[in-house]
C-alpha cells in the first residue's frame, strides 16, 4: 500500500514531485500515469505495475526546457515553486489534449492544482504564452 | 542580459531550478543515518500534566524521547516576551501544545508511537474568545490576559462630539486565517555539544531561528548555524514559527546523536501553527454637515492565542493603520492584544492592518450612506494630503494623490455606470454590486524598528569576477533573488548574470533583518545598492576601474584586485532617513518611512438561490514608488488579492474546544483556479527618495483592500450590511432572509 | 501521513473470478481507484486492512450501448463518463456530476462503482444515477443479480450489499428523451469541493401536466434521497403556485439536513427549497397564479 509519491521521492530519489496535503486536494504531487494526470499521494504503488509514469524530471530534454517551463520562468508562473512541478504537468497535459484552450478550459484543466502565491493570473498567462510559442 | 535591468521584467533568477524540479526544499534533503522526528501534543486546551504513559506494544527503547527536562539551555522561544516554552513541562495552555518529542528511523512506526503516548491531565477552565479574555472570565496570562496595549491620542476627541452633525458607531470582526503555504513547515538538524547545532529549514528569518537556538542550547553564537532551504511559501507563517520546529528537530538531534528530520503533515501544520489574529474593531465617528471627519474613536482588539509571540507588533501595525489615509483632527485609538487558550496566533501578510482597515473601510461606506453622500465623495472630502498629519501626527511629506487614484480606479472599472445598472438589473437569480476600498500600507518596521534592527548587507567579488550578495533576506517566492540582482546590476551597470545570491546561511551572511514587513525591497534592497557601490568605489579608488567600463572590464578589475590583495568585500549598514522621529511612549510621530497608497475595486455577483457571492472582476490600483520588476510586482499583488479574497469569502477556521477541527485542505477552503476572478493590476510611480531606485514596499499591501471592497459591493448588491469576515453563504443567507 | 502502511495488505487478483473468490473469504474488501480509501488511510482513519486490488480488472470497465440502455462497468472513471457521447447526449446530469467531482486528477482515478459503495450521502454522481433510474449488478462467487439502485442505500453508510458481493455494472435505461434535466451541486467552491447540497431533477412535461418527475437530493439526509412524497404530489398535476407550495412543504418533511463541519441545517434546507422551486419554475409557463 506504499504511496506512489513516497516511492518516487524516497526510493527513486525523484524529489521533484512534492507533498502538499496528503489528501488529493492540492495537486502538488501530480504525475502522469499513461498520459493522464493523477495525484500520486492517492495511488498505491502496486497499481502502477506496467504503467509509464512521467514526473517533472522527465519533461526537459537536457538543457532544453519545455515551452511551458520556459513560459513559467519568463511570465511569472512560478513564485515559490512548490506547486510548480504539479502545475506544469497539469498544464502540459491540458495542452496535449487541447492545444488552444480557452480561459475556462485552462481554469478547469488546472482546477485540481492549488497555488497560494500567484493568484493564478500569471499561471494562466504563462500557459497562453506557451501555446503561442508552440504555433 | 540587459545592463540596466531596473524596471524590467527580468525572469526569476532561480526560475530554472523551480520549473525542472531541481530546487531543493527541506523535505528533499536526506542525511546518512537520519532519523525522523515528531511532536507529541496536548489533547486539551488548559491543564496540568500529571503523568505521561508510553503504551501499545512498541519497542520504546528504540525511540529517542525528549521532554522539557532534556533542554540544555532555556525552555523558551526567544522572541519578544519569551513566554512560550519549547516543550510544556507542568502546564499546557492550548490544544496541540508541544509536550514531548520522539525520533525513530522508521517514519510509519514513529506515527504509531505518537498515537500511543497518553497523557494524564488535570483540566483547568479555558477561555476561547477575546470577549472572555477582556471580561477576565479566567486569568490565563499575566495579571489580566493582556499581552500589550496601545493608546494613540491626537487632538481632543472628547470635545468633538458636541459639534457633530452625525455620530455613527459600528462593530466589525475578522476571523482567523491559515497561511496555507503549499510546503508544510519542516526542519533538519544536526546537533552535538562539540560541533554545535546546524539546522536546515523552510523559513523566512534565519537570524530569528539563530537567536532562539542560542538560548535553547545556551551555546555561543558561532556554535549555531541556520541555513534556509528553498522555501515553498511563507506569508508570515514562517516568520517566527520555524524557531519552534527547528528547536525541536535540534533537541532530538542533540539527544540521539543523529541527524533528525521533522516535517509536518498538513493536518498538523494547520492545527498547531500560527494563524492570522482574529479581531474586533469598534468605531465611533463624528462628522460635520459637509461630510468632514471631526473625530474618530477606535477600539481595536486582537486575539493573540496562548502566548505572546508577535502580538505586540501585530497590534502596533493594526493600530497605526486603523484610521487610514484620511485627515482627521481628533483621533483616539485604544488597542489591546489579549490571551486565549488557542494555539498562538502570529504573522500573516498585512499583520494587523487587514483587520483594522477592513473595519474602517466598511464603516466609511456606512457613514457615507447615512450622510446621503456617495462612498467616493465621502472619501474625497477626507483624504489626507501632503502637509497634513496622520493619526499618529506624522506629517505626510511626499506628494500623495488619493483622489487621483480613486478617480482612476473608478474609471478603470466603469464604476459609475455599473453602480447605476446594478441598482435595477436582475439577471436570472443574480444580483450584482460594485464597491471599493481606499487605503495605505506602511513599509518597513514601525518607528525606530529599523534602527533597532541595524541591518547589514555584504557584497563580495569572487575570483572569477562575479559579485556575491550576502544577506539574510530570504527568497520565499516573492522575488528577493531577482530584485536584489537587478538592483546590484543596475547600480554597477554590469551584466545581471554576474550577480550571485549566497544562500542565507548564518555562518556566511550578515543579519539584514527578517524577511517581513514589506521591507526587503525598500530597506534591504537599498543596502544591497550601497554595498555594491562600495565595491565599485574600492575598485575605482585602486585605479583598476576607469570611468567608462563594460561588464567584462568590471569582471577583470575584480579578478585583478583579488589577485593583488586577496579579497574584495564590503558591507553596508542601515542608516535611517533624516527627519524620521518616532516617540515609542506616546506612540506619536513618523510611524513609517514610506507608505504605498491604493484603491481596490471589486465587482461581485450574489446568487439568490445558493446565497453564494463570487467576485467577477477585481481592479487593484496602487502607487508604489517605483516598480523594480513589473511581472514580479504584479505577481505579488495578484497573489495577495487572491489570499484576501480567500480571507473574505472562503476561508473559515472552524473551532471546537480551542482547536481547529477543519484542519484538512478538503475542509479549509482556499480558492482554486476556477474560483479566482480576473485580477487587473495597475501601478503608479512616485519615487521614494530612500528606496532603491525609488521603490517602496508592496508585499503586504494587497492583503488590505479586498475584504472591505467586497463587502461594500455586497451591501450594494443585497442591501444588507455585513460586518464580519469570512462571509460565507450561510451568513449571507441569514442576512438577506432577515431583510425580507 | 498518519497511516501505518506496513499494516495493510493489497493483493492483486488475476481475474474477476479470482477477485470474487478472495472477496468471498473473510475480511477482504475491494480497492478501486483509491480516491476515497487513500484519503482515509493517510488521515490514519482506514480501519479495514485487507484489500483486493480490482483496478487492473478490465472486465469491470467498458461502456455498452444498446437501443434500450447503456451499461457502464463499475470501474468507469469520471473522465470516461464525460468522454462518452451517449452519456453526454442523453444523461447530461451524470456528466455534469462527473465534471464537478474533484478536479481532473481525481476524475481520472475515481470510479462510479467506488463512489456508490463508498455510500456517502454527499456523493455527486448518485443523485444523477437515481434520477435516471439506474440499476446495478452485484456479483459474487454464486452468480450475479440486478437490482434497482433506488433503495440500495438503507441508512448512513449502509447498503444492500451482501458479504462477498462486488458491484460490477451500472445500467441506465435510455428513456428520458424530451425530459427536462436540472443538476446543481452547491459546494464550498467551484472545484475540489464536497457538496453542501446536491440536486438532480428530471421532469416529463408533455402538456400542462407533470407526467412524471424525479427529485433527488444529496447532502440533506443520511443517504442520497429520492423525494418520492414530493414527486407524488406533482405527478399528474398541473403546476401552479399551490402545487409548488405543497411540494415545498413536503420537501421540508422529507429531507433532514444537519449541521456539520461544512455547513448548517438551515442553509441546506433553504437552498434545497430554492433549488426545487427554481426547477419547478423552469418547467414552463404552466405555472398559474392562484
Amino acid at each position: 500500500m506504499s504511496r506512489l509519491l513516497d516511492v518516487l521521492r524516497e526510493e527513486l530519489k525523484l524529489t521533484g514531485t512534492k507533498e502538499g496535503c496528503g489528501e488529493g486536494e492540492c495537486g502538488a504531487c501530480t504525475v502522469l500515469i499513461d498520459g493522464q494526470i493523477v495525484n500520486s499521494c492517492l495511488v498505491p504503488v502496486a497499481q502502477v505495475e506496467g504503467a509509464t509514469i512521467t514526473t517533472i524530471e522527465g519533461i526537459a530534454h537536457e538543457k532544453d526546457l519545455h515551452a511551458v517551463q520556459q513560459a513559467f520562468i519568463e511570465h511569472g508562473g512560478a513564485q515559490c515553486g512548490i506547486c510548480t512541478p504539479g502545475m506544469i504537468l497539469a498544464a502540459i497535459n491540458l495542452l496535449e489534449r487541447n492545444p488552444n484552450p480557452s480561459e475556462i478550459e485552462i481554469r478547469t484543466g488546472l482546477a485540481g492544482n492549488l497555488c497560494r502565491c500567484t493568484g493564478y493570473m500569471k499561471i494562466f498567462e504563462s500557459i497562453v504564452k506557451a501555446c503561442q510559442s508552440n504555433r | 542580459m540587459p545592463e540596466h535591468p531596473f524596471g524590467k521584467s527580468i525572469p526569476r533568477k532561480e526560475g530554472r531550478k523551480k520549473v525542472t524540479g531541481e530546487a531543493l526544499y527541506v523535505d528533499d534533503l536526506s542525511f546518512e543515518g537520519m532519523l525522523h522526528g515528531v511532536t507529541v501534543r496536548s489533547p486539551i486546551a488548559r491543564g496540568k500534566i500529571k503523568n505521561i504513559f508510553f503504551e501499545g506494544n512498541l519497542p520504546w527503547d528504540e525511540f529517542t524521547i525528549v521532554t522539557a527536562k532534556d533542554i540544555p539551555g532555556g525552555n523558551f522561544v526567544a522572541l519578544i516576551l519569551n513566554d512560550q516554552p519549547y516543550l510544556a513541562s507542568e502546564t499546557v495552555n492550548h490544544p496541540e501544545e508541544p509536550v514531548l518529542l520522539l525520533a525513530h528511523e522508521n517514519r510509519y512506526l514513529l506515527e504509531e508511537a505518537r498515537r500511543n503516548v497518553r497523557f494524564e491531565l488535570e483540566e483547568l477552565r479555558p477561555i476561547y474568545s477575546l470577549e472572555d479574555a477582556l471580561a477576565q472570565k479566567e486569568i490565563i496570562w499575566g495579571d489580566d490576559n493582556v499581552f500589550k496595549k496601545f493608546l494613540v491620542d491626537k487632538g481632543n476627541v472628547d470635545e468633538a462630539w458636541t459639534n457633530a452633525h452625525l455620530i455613527l458607531e459600528g462593530e466589525y470582526r475578522t476571523g482567523a486565517q491559515e497561511q496555507l503555504y503549499i510546503e508544510n513547515n519542516g526542519a533538519i538538524a544536526i546537533a552535538n555539544s562539540k560541533d554545535g547545532v546546524t539546522v536546515w529549514g523552510s523559513m523566512q528569518c534565519p537570524y530569528y531561528v539563530h537567536k532562539a537556538l542560542v538560548k535553547l542550547f545556551a551555546l555561543p553564537e558561532e556554535k549555531i548555524r541556520v541555513i534556509q532551504t528553498e522555501t515553498g511559501g511563507g506569508f508570515g507563517g514562517k516568520e517566527e514559527y520555524p524557531s519552534l520546529i527547528a528547536g525541536h528537530a535540534a533537541l532530538l538531534a542533540w539527544k540521539s546523536g543523529k541527524p533528525v528530520k521533522m516535517i509536518y503533515d498538513r493536518a498538523e501544520d494547520m492545527v498547531a501553527t500560527t494563524k492570522r489574529h482574529p479581531s474586533r474593531t469598534r468605531h465611533k465617528t463624528a462628522v460635520s454637515e459637509d461630510g468632514k471627519l471631526l473625530a474618530m474613536e477606535i477600539e481595536f482588539i486582537i486575539d493573540g492565542g496562548a502566548y505572546c509571540t508577535l502580538s505586540p507588533v501585530v497590534l502596533s501595525r493594526g493600530t497605526i493603520h486603523a484610521a487610514g489615509p484620511y485627515y482627521c483632527p481628533n483621533v483616539r485609538i485604544k488597542s489591546q492584544a489579549v490571551a486565549t487558550n488557542v494555539p498562538p496566533h502570529g504573522a500573516f501578510r498585512g499583520f494587523g492592518a487587514p483587520q483594522s482597515i477592513f473595519a474602517l473601510e466598511r464603516h466609511f461606506d456606512k457613514i457615507a450612506k447615512k450622510l446621503g453622500l456617495t462612498p467616493e465623495e465621502f472619501r474625497r472630502r477626507n483624504f489626507i494630503h501632503q502637509g497634513e498629519t496622520t493619526a499618529t501626527n506624522q506629517e505626510i511629506r511626499e506628494r500623495v494623490d488619493m483622489e487621483g487614484l480613486l478617480n482612476k480606479a473608478l474609471e478603470l472599472t466603469d464604476y459609475h455606470a455599473k453602480t447605476r445598472r446594478f441598482a435595477t438589473e436582475r439577471a436570472g437569480n443574480v444580483r450584482r454590486g460594485i464597491g471599493f476600498a481606499s487605503f495605505m500600507h506602511g513599509a518597513g518596521f514601525t518607528g525606530s524598528g529599523e534602527v533597532y534592527l541595524q541591518s547589514v548587507v555584504g557584497a563580495e567579488a569572487t575570483a572569477d569576477g562575479h559579485i556575491q550578495l550576502l544577506a539574510a533576506s530570504t527568497e520565499i517566492g516573492q522575488g528577493t533573488n531577482t530584485i536584489f540582482s537587478q538592483i546590484a546590476s543596475e547600480a554597477l551597470a554590469i551584466d545581471f548574470d554576474l550577480i550571485e545570491i549566497m544562500q542565507p546561511d548564518t555562518s556566511k551572511v550578515p543579519n539584514s533583518g527578517p524577511t517581513v514587513a514589506s521591507r526587503t525591497a525598500m530597506v534591504v534592497g537599498k543596502l544591497v545598492e550601497s554595498a555594491v557601490l562600495g565595491l565599485k568605489q574600492t575598485l575605482v579608488g585602486s585605479g583598476l576601474l576607469a570611468d567608462n567600463y563594460s561588464s567584462s572590464d568590471f569582471q577583470k578589475a575584480c579578478r585583478e584586485y583579488i589577485a593583488r590583495f586577496g579579497s574584495l568585500k564590503t558591507s553596508a549598514t542601515y542608516q535611517p532617513p533624516p527627519n524620521v522621529h518616532w516617540d515609542d511612549e506616546k506612540y506619536q510621530g513618523d510611524a513609517y518611512g514610506a507608505y504605498a497608497w491604493a484603491v481596490y475595486v471589486a465587482q461581485v455577483a450574489f446568487d439568490e438561490i445558493t446565497y453564494e457571492a463570487h467576485v467577477e472582476d477585481f481592479v487593484a490600483l496602487q502607487e508604489v514608488g517605483r516598480v523594480i520588476n513589473p511581472v514580479l510586482a504584479a505577481g505579488q499583488i495578484e497573489g495577495g488579492v487572491a489570499q484576501a479574497i480567500g480571507f473574505t469569502l472562503f476561508e473559515n477556521v472552524v473551532w471546537q474546544d480551542g482547536r481547529m477541527i477543519n484542519n484538512q485542505m478538503t475542509n479549509y477552503i482556499i480558492p482554486t483556479p476556477a474560483d479566482i476572478p480576473p485580477i487587473r493590476v495597475y501601478f503608479q510611480e512616485n519615487p521614494y527618495a530612500y528606496g532603491p531606485g525609488g521603490a517602496k514596499g508592496i508585499g503586504e499591501l494587497p492583503m488590505d483592500g479586498a475584504a472591505p471592497a467586497i463587502l461594500n459591493a455586497l451591501e450594494n448588491a443585497t442591501g444588507f450590511s455585513f460586518n464580519e469576515v469570512p462571509l460565507l453563504p450561510e451568513k449571507l443567507m441569514e442576512g438577506t432572509l432577515a431583510q425580507s | 501521513m498518519r497511516g501505518y502502511i506496513p499494516g495493510y495488505e493489497l493483493v492483486t487478483p488475476v481475474s474477476l473470478d479470482d477477485a470474487l473468490g478472495l472477496l468471498a473469504t473473510d475480511g477482504w474488501k475491494p480497492f478501486a481507484g483509491g480516491t476515497d480509501l487513500m484519503v482515509l488511510l493517510e488521515a490514519g482513519k482506514l480501519t479495514h486492512l485487507k484489500y483486493v486490488n480490482i483496478w487492473p480488472l478490465d472486465e469491470l470497465r467498458g461502456i455498452e450501448v444498446t437501443p434500450d440502455s447503456i451499461t457502464l462497468g463499475a470501474l468507469t472513471s469520471y473522465s470516461q463518463v464525460q468522454a462518452n457521447e451517449v452519456l453526454v447526449d442523453e444523461f447530461p446530469m451524470l456528466c455534469q456530476a462527473a465534471s464537478e467531482t474533484g478536479g481532473l486528477a481525481i476524475q481520472n482515478r475515481g470510479t462510479l462503482g467506488g463512489n456508490i459503495v463508498n455510500a456517502s450521502p454527499a456523493a455527486d454522481s448518485p443523485p444523477a444515477l437515481l434520477a435516471y433510474d439506474a440499476e446495478i449488478e452485484l456479483s459474487s462467487t454464486t452468480g450475479s443479480r440486478w437490482l434497482p439502485y433506488y433503495g440500495f442505500h438503507t441508512g448512513y453508510k449502509q447498503m444492500l450489499l451482501q458479504p462477498g458481493e462486488l458491484l460490477t455494472k451500472i445500467r441506465l435505461p435510455r428513456n428520458k428523451t424530451g425530459w427536462i434535466h436540472y443538476f446543481r451541486k452547491v459546494g464550498t467552491r467551484k472545484a475540489q469541493a464536497i457538496s453542501k447540497v446536491c440536486f438532480s431533477a428530471l421532469a416529463h412535461v408533455p402538456d400542462d401536466r407533470v407526467a412524471d418527475v424525479r427529485l433527488v437530493f444529496g447532502s440533506v439526509a443520511p443517504v442520497v434521497i429520492r423525494c418520492v412524497n414530493v414527486e407524488n404530489s406533482l405527478r399528474h398535476n398541473v403546476l401552479s403556485a399551490t402545487t409548488i407550495d405543497t411540494a415545498r412543504q413536503l420537501l421540508q418533511k422529507e429531507i433532514s439536513p444537519i449541521d456539520d463541519i461544512r455547513s448548517t441545517a438551515p442553509y441546506r434546507l433553504q437552498v434545497a427549497l430554492n433549488l426545487l422551486t427554481d426547477f419547478l419554475f423552469r418547467l414552463g409557463p404552466q405555472v398559474n397564479t392562484d
